[in-house]
């Protein structure tokens, strides 16, 4: 079954406050090449058949709607992955 | 609903037999919790509460709507994100919209799906510090003219309950001048700022004054030995709370300020 997947990122202006706790926390386990940590979210939306560009265009209109709320989040990435 | 007072002397507003015709409307998600404090809200306000359910297709004969706090859908994919598309909501939405502007407070998660749903601008994040916080919350009334506030002088400092995690609001500067220059600011946090909410705001309303958010609780400060108390030095009442029913119901049976 083929998958859309839909890749969702909290705003570059917006303070990830998961994000900062992820990256304070990162040194106390010896990892200490990262400056900064972002938490998104991504989401498999599984297709019964062929993904046709109506069904893409669904699942990019289903993420901008619902899957990502615009005032806070990017829809950065919308792809097709074949199982 | 007739399981009323609790404790003595618990219903102190309820003298006024033309109240008792409004009929306040509260929605069930599932994962709500603070349906029953805010049915009991109205009241003790002296008005009618009546039960609506997130799946019904018909508003009924409400006059004014409470979105109550709580974990609707378990604030999976964000918090008031899935309770936006409930069928009740789209009802809610156009009545809101409409001519007849009808009042609706959204409380805490009751907040966060109205900023899902659009009704109000802006959104809201986890707390700045990461953590759930419950604390007795002093707040200043910015805003006496909406639908829900009537009651209160502007400038009046209340003290109700605040409990959430998602409770940080933002919105570009943008969005946030124009509520300040519309006077759609209509709380502020007081002294301490608990969520790190941008310019210290803790409820907004639209533009028509009708449909308010706000992340503390006032429905658990409407009666004597319940709600926050001065014991701790903080000021303001057990019933600070109150004054948003009372607010809807004046509003309703038309008594204008």
């Amino acid at each position: 079954m083929p998958r859309i997947v839909v890749d969702v990122m909290p705003k570059p202006e917006i303070l990830d406050p998961q994000g900062k706790a992820i990256v304070g926390a990162l040194p106390r386990l010896g990892f200490t090449s990262f400056s900064s940590v972002r938490q998104g979210k991504r989401f498999e939306l599984t297709v019964d058949g062929e993904v046709t560009e109506d069904i893409l265009a669904q699942a990019r209109d289903a993420a901008k709607t619902l899957l990502s709320n615009p005032v806070i989040e990017d829809v950065v990435n919308v792809e097709v992955v074949e199982a | 609903m007739t399981e009323l007072p609790l404790i003595g002397e618990a219903v102190a507003v309820a003298a006024e037999p033309r109240l008792a015709g409004a009929r306040i409307g509260v929605v069930t998600f599932p994962g709500t919790l603070d349906d029953r404090d805010a049915a009991r809200a109205v009241r003790l306000a002296g008005g009618t509460a009546v039960e609506l359910w997130h799946a019904d297709t018909e508003l009924g004969d409400v006059d004014a709507v409470v979105i109550p706090g709580g974990f609707s859908y378990g604030d999976y994919l964000r918090a008031g994100a899935i309770a936006r598309f409930a069928p009740l909501m789209s009802k809610i939405i156009d009545a809101a919209n409409s001519e007849a502007k009808l009042p609706v407070l959204g409380i805490c998660n009751g907040f966060q799906i109205l900023t899902e749903s659009h009704l109000l601008p802006g959104s809201m994040i986890k707390n700045d510090h990461l953590k759930f916080m419950c604390r007795d919350q002093v707040l200043r009334v910015e805003n006496s003219n909406t639908a829900w506030t009537l009651d209160y002088q502007a400038g009046q400092e209340i003290t109700v309950p605040l409990k959430n995690q998602d409770g940080q609001y933002i919105a570009d500067e943008k969005t946030l001048d124009a509520l300040e220059a519309e006077g759609r600011v209509v709380f502020r946090y007081v002294g301490f700022n608990p969520n790190g909410s941008r310019r210290d705001i803790a409820g907004i309303s639209n533009a028509a004054g009708n449909v308010v958010g706000l992340m503390p609780h006032p429905e658990h400060a409407v009666e004597a030995g319940f709600g926050p108390e001065s014991l701790d030095g903080i000021g303001g009442s057990d019933t600070d709370g109150l004054g948003f029913f009372t607010s809807v119901l004046t509003k309703i049976v038309g008594g204008d300020k």
